[in-house]
């Protein structure tokens, strides 16, 4: 038998995924655009095609938290949520951690309420951020199997022992069909190696778990925790090769560029919108322009040399953030300007908040931002912060300051206010 | 435990322990449980301490869930009346009258207002295989439930009735006495839940004086005479109708 191709969505393919990865628990509570994820998973538990211990929790909770005892007994453990569930298990999450349970979870992408909205953004997760769990975000079905097995392999690695958050985009992927190959399972099983965790429970060696610590140890443990994160990367990039190997897939390390090598423009990007943006650094090629693209696949650990390296020609760049850190900046966009501070402090940086809860980005404002990038060169913007296709009156200065629109914008906002 | 016994690096015990989150006793048991059975261990048992507050407070649903879906945990629940860890604040399980430092007795309010929740019924209501109530007071009835909860193929609860001095305003020495007292006054009670039936299994002839109990507790110090009739006429509505209900032995 050789691996199948089938029309699913991205839930129906992270399901798939965790079928062939068959983790020996399984802990979930139903949220959209989550759901499909879980429904699934409970019909290959019933029809024999996944062995697992699937729970039926009351809460994300307490999903995350039988998850961390299952992990804490050495066995391979998956959860799913969004949104209101991420942040409903919070608590949960730095626990995991830094108790080192190599637990892999999906989130379809959400915006957080208020207001409520079940559409997609990137708020849910990177408000989790600093929880010091391994990001990946993905950008189609095929790429979110290929992930979901890749992060079991990440996370249960000895040497990372860090939980793994596989971020599909809701509704836009979780919910779009696609072909996507489906590999074997034995073929998958080779590769991927059986959980062997050395600190876990067991009758021989005792262990006690989830300790309090001191102010004179308590660093120690949060460094080797910051340094197992930050020496996935190795783990990271040798887990792609191995599977590239097998697989014959492959997405480029902690952030892939697209036509960045001579690139003087470029759009950094998260999820789904990369699609959108990559069809229109063609278009702008074909028209003479130096555009790239730069997909960032992991928010941690950061790519942080993979940006500086891929940004050597750029003379302006636009971080597309679907979040929005109120009262400063999109989180990406900070992120990025932090790494491109230590190199490409004379380049212009702007950062366009777009896509909030689930709203479209379409093509042509993707074209309005690289022509703002290269006006921006000679107007130099002071605000790098700028709502995409803002429908409510602002007094915001952007690019357009003298205006006289704007100005009367201005004008009008004062009156209200 | 974990602000005494789990402080790396003396950790304390020689067994496979865990500290859970404050509201995941429940939840993390059961993915102990789930792992050993995914493993096919044999013989084993997953046992969870919590407290009042962790019990029928934050920990409820997480508990409720466990029982809900048959999962093979034994639960005990130390209850000591209040949130002692964060140094004496009301719990759903401190009593009326008590005074804790979120609720103070003073001119116009005289401490707790609220009375102890039903947990052991609550728990019991699930359908739970097996629940009891014990005292430290008790300690050969403790041990035998324990015993008993051990061989439940299923989730089992044990309510443990346990004083804590610095909370209550009492000396270490007592602590014995009082939780023997707390039954011996009807104030708590030794009982079982199996087989759907519920069983008294101690039903004193006579009780001994409520008012004795509460005095010797700097927390009850403020009560007025009023408040003491109030828990006596509550004491006695409810062994009325344990009495009328339950099995006897
Ligand atoms: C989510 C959360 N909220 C609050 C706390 C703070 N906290 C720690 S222990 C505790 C009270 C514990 O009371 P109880 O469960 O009765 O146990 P006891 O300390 O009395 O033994 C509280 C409120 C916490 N650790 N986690
Ligand atoms: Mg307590």
């Amino acid at each position: 038998m050789k691996a199948i191709r089938k029309f699913i969505s991205g839930d129906d393919a992270v399901a798939e995924a965790v079928r062939l990865a068959s983790p020996d628990f399984i802990a979930a509570y139903p949220i959209t655009p989550q759901t499909v994820v879980v429904e699934r998973l409970s019909e290959m538990v019933e029809d024999g095609s996944l062995v697992s211990e699937f729970m039926h929790v009351e809460s994300e909770h307490s999903a995350l938290s039988a998850c961390m005892g299952a992990s804490a007994m050495g066995v391979r453990t998956f959860t799913a949520t969004s949104s209101q569930g991420l942040l409903y298990m919070a608590e949960c999450l730095p626990y995991a951690s830094g108790g080192r349970f190599p637990i892999v979870m999906m989130n379809g992408n959400r915006s957080v309420a208020l207001p409520w909205s079940i559409y997609g953004d990137h708020r849910d997760s990177l408000s989790q951020l600093d929880s010091g769990w391994i990001q990946i975000y993905v950008e189609d079905a095929q790429e979110s199997l290929d992930m979901t097995i890749q992060a079991f392999a990440i996370a249960e690695n000895a040497e990372v022992l860090t939980p793994v958050m596989i971020n599909l985009d809701g509704f836009l992927l979780t919910h779009t069909y696609e072909l996507v190959e489906i590999p074997e399972k034995d073929i998958v099983g080779s590769w991927l190696a059986p959980v062997d965790n050395p600190y876990a429970m067991n009758f021989d060696n005792p262990r006690n778990m989830g300790f309090s610590s001191q102010p004179s140890d308590n660093t120690e443990f949060k460094y080797q925790q910051h340094k197992a994160v930050e020496d996935s990367r190795k783990i990271i990039l040798e887990t792609e090769k191995s599977f590239e190997q097998i697989f014959g897939r492959s997405y480029g390390g902690l952030a892939a560029g697209f036509m960045c090598d001579d690139a003087e423009f470029i759009i950094i990007t998260l999820g789904s919108v990369t699609g959108t943006c990559r069809t229109v650094v063609r278009e702008l090629r074909k028209e003479g322009i130096k555009a790239g693209l730069i997909k960032i696949r992991f928010m941690r650990p950061f790519p942080t040399d993979e940006i500086i390296g891929l940004t050597t020609n750029a003379k302006a760049i636009a971080v597309l953030d679907r979040d929005i850190s109120f009262g400063y900046e999109g989180t990406v966009f900070t992120n990025v300007n932090s790494a491109l501070a230590r190199t490409h402090n004379d380049i212009l940086k702007m950062n366009y908040i777009a896509g909030l809860g689930g709203r479209d980005i379409p093509k042509e404002s993707i074209r309005e931002i690289f022509k703002e990038l290269e006006e921006g060169l000679t107007t130099r913007p002071d605000k790098a912060v700028k709502f995409l296709n803002l429908n409510v009156e602002t007094d915001e200065k952007y690019s357009d300051s003298e205006d006289n629109s704007t100005q009367h914008h201005r004008e009008g906002v004062l009156l209200w206010s | 435990m974990s602000a005494v016994g789990f402080i790396y690096p003396q950790l304390c015990f020689s067994n496979n322990a865990i500290i859970s989150t404050f509201p995941g006793t429940a939840s993390m048991l059961s993915g102990v449980a789930a792992a050993a059975k995914a493993k096919g261990y044999k013989d084993y048992h997953v046992l969870g301490i919590a407290g009042d507050g962790g019990t029928a407070d934050i920990g409820l649903q997480a508990l409720s869930g466990a029982i809900d879906r048959r999962d093979k945990i034994i639960y005990i629940c130390y209850d000591n009346e209040a949130y002692m860890n964060t140094g004496i604040q009301k719990s759903s399980l401190t009593p009326f009258g008590a005074k804790t430092t979120t609720t103070p007795p003073g001119k116009n309010i005289r401490g707790t207002l609220t009375v102890k929740k039903n947990m052991f019924e609550i728990i019991a209501a699930h359908n739970i295989d097996y629940a009891a109530t014990a005292s430290i007071g008790y300690v050969q009835d403790l041990i035998n439930k324990i015993q008993k909860a051990s061989l439940v193929d299923g989730p089992s609860y044990i309510h443990v009735f346990a004083p804590c001095p610095t909370g209550w305003g009492i000396k270490t020495d007592e602590t014995f006495e009082i939780a023997k007292e707390v039954v011996d006054s009807g104030l708590w009670y030794l009982a079982e839940y199996e087989n759907g039936e519920f069983t008294l299994n101690r039903n004193p002839r006579e009780f001994t004086p409520v008012e004795n109990y509460l005095k010797k507790q700097s927390r009850f110090r403020h009560l007025l005479e009023e408040d003491i009739i109030e828990i006596t006429e509550a004491r006695d509505r409810k062994w009325e109708r344990m009495r009328r209900q339950w099995n006897k032995n």
